[in-house]
């Protein structure tokens, strides 16, 4: 059996395979970077930091339905400082790590940056997309072209690693914000962040389940919409994309390669299969390109188009 | 496993010391000693309670009054709705056909419960012995005290049984008596110290730990404790787990999630 070649190379990072684990899952200490990192995942994100520690929203903050998860988690972070000290030699992690970056302004996310820079973090992503906490993302209006862009240059003119920008795939003009990131100095796109908001509500209690009343989709109810945004992105920008939304097995992942994008990212994955997720969706991948003849990843990226 | 909260009804309340009350409700649950339940009070909050009684579909959960979830919870009566999933986690790996020592430090005595009720059916078959240690500050916080025949009790005051720790009274007995297991639920530090002297004396050791809890199902890294998920991977980790996780007996994660001196 050859020995299929998985590895990526993103905005210059290289990684072994394009699974990423995608931010807010299991990114809150680096002990469980590195297990993820041993569980086969190419590279990880951090939970988001902000300026200031932040509790975040009480629970029910996450709960799980027949095609996903919905969460409203309201980004609890312990601070720029806390991760600083948290996030100290991360090449014992074993693969790249991503700082998520989260801000009320611009001027926040860049002093986040600032905060994390002398940590070896091989990229910053900041998600400008968050459906469920006041203050930040789509809340916070920073869902429109004119932000994405401010924000994106702020955090460009004070880090030379490679900025992702977490996009939402509420917004119809998802090219446009695309495009005003990559105008901005952005290297890639992250798509998509969480869907909505949603709302399950418990009938019995007749109460919303989640203390926030609503929260963002994840899961299997997002990947169509993800694959879609992801395939219009990559016809309206030249910078990577990183796909995320729904993906649990290798055909999923392959999917959204064929979509269009270079990497992948999992999150609710984790929960439907288990934190080996990153390795079996790799065994999966390697082994349809097998069978079908391919022998590359960048071989197989927006492979769905005309 | 119950995915989202399922509302039942309570059907009965029992004091069970000062401080600590049973909830009863009925449900039907496929419950392991050592797994817990989330227990859902709309519009307030949801926090993780092992469950402490099971007899066919009653179940019953022992709540300490400590914060404003469980002072509001202390107020629920019979006929009131409570929301519960689960149950979650990795319990006691069960071996009641050998010597086993059960060791609760304070509320900790409830993840404990059902364990011992497991055990008994064994010692009734004359096919294990146990020995079950509690410790408590004072008298009236003892639990289970009508539940449970024959327990070893020590309190910080001398109220009741033995005047000192569960520690104290637990090396005195392992110059006495060989244990093959030892169950531990209880303050960290106590669990700590439970688990050095098993691995001193070479006893099998399994503890609950406890961390703060939010989705329960292993996504979310709040119970983290060095690369362990407290509520999947856990509650329960033997001694062997244990010696691998660094932050065991000194460091916590606090609802920001920095990770801090226990």
């Amino acid at each position: 059996m050859s020995k299929i070649n998985l590895s990526v190379n993103l905005c210059g990072i290289q990684l072994t395979n394009p699974a990423i684990l995608a931010s807010g899952i299991l990114g809150t200490t680096k002990a469980l970077l590195k297990r993820v990192a041993e569980n086969g995942a190419g590279a990880v994100t951090i939970k988001s930091i902000s300026v200031e520690p932040r509790e975040g929203h009480k629970n029910p903050t996450v709960i799980t339905f027949e095609a996903g998860m919905l969460n409203a988690v309201g980004y609890s972070n312990p601070g720029v400082d806390a991760a600083a000290r948290e996030f100290t030699n991360l090449q014992d992690v074993g693969v790249p790590v991503i700082a998520s970056v989260i801000g009320a302004q611009k001027e926040d996310f860049a002093r986040v940056v600032e905060g994390l820079s002398a940590q070896r973090f091989s990229a910053i992503e900041i998600p400008l997309s968050c459906p469920h906490t006041p203050g930040f993302g789509l809340l916070a209006g920073h869902g429109t072209p004119q932000a994405t862009f401010d924000i994106t240059s702020a955090v460009r003119k004070v880090t030379k690693l490679p900025i992702f920008v977490k996009l939402s795939p509420n917004i119809p003009e998802i090219c446009t914000i695309g495009k005003a990131a990559e105008d901005a100095g952005a290297d890639a796109i992250t798509a998509v962040n969480s869907m909505g908001p949603g709302m399950i509500i418990n009938i019995e209690a007749q109460k919303p389940i989640l203390s926030f009343k609503v929260g963002g989709v994840t899961g299997d109810a997002l990947r169509p919409v993800a694959v879609r945004c992801v395939y219009d992105l990559y016809k309206a920008i030249k910078i990577p994309i990183i796909g995320v939304g729904g993906i649990s097995t290798g055909r999923h992942a392959i999917e959204m390669i064929m979509a269009g994008a270079s990497a992948i990212g999992i999150g609710t994955g984790v929960y439907s299969r288990g934190i080996d997720v990153f390795k079996k969706v790799c065994e999966e991948i390697s082994q349809w390109m097998q069978e079908n003849g391919f022998d590359s990843i960048k071989s197989i990226v927006g492979a769905a188009h005309d | 496993m119950i995915e989202q909260p399922v509302m039942v009804k309570i059907c009965d309340i029992q004091e069970e010391s000062s401080g600590v009350k049973t909830f009863f409700f009925k449900l039907d649950l496929s419950f392991e000693p050592g797994q817990f339940v989330m227990v859902w009070i709309p519009l307030l909050d949801e926090k993780p309670f092992t469950i402490s009684y099971m007899q066919d579909d009653l179940v019953g959960i022992s709540v300490l009054k400590r914060g404003i979830f469980t002072n509001v919870l202390h107020s629920k009566k019979i006929g009131d709705m409570l929301g519960i999933r689960g149950p979650y986690g990795r319990g006691f790996s069960l071996k009641p056909d050998t010597n086993s020592c059960v060791m609760g430090g304070g509320i900790g005595m409830a993840s404990l419960a059902t364990l011992i009720d497991r055990l008994n059916l064994a010692v009734e078959k004359h096919l294990g012995n146990e020995t079950i240690i509690q410790g408590a500050r004072t008298a009236q916080e003892i639990l289970y005290q009508k539940r449970f025949k024959g327990m070893k009790l020590c309190t910080d005051d001398g109220t009741a049984g033995f005047k000192g720790t569960t520690i104290d009274l637990f090396k005195d007995l392992l110059k006495k008596q060989r244990f093959r297991n030892v169950y531990a639920c209880g303050p960290e530090r106590m669990l700590y110290k439970v688990v050095e002297l098993c691995k001193e004396h070479g006893v099998e050791c399994e503890v609950s730990l406890e961390r703060y809890i939010k989705c329960g199902f292993g996504v979310c890294g709040q119970c983290d404790c060095s690369g362990q998920r407290v509520c999947i991977d856990g509650p329960v980790f033997n001694t062997e787990e244990l010696s691998r996780m660094e932050d065991f007996g000194k460091i916590t994660i606090t609802k920001t999630g920095e990770r801090v001196i226990h």
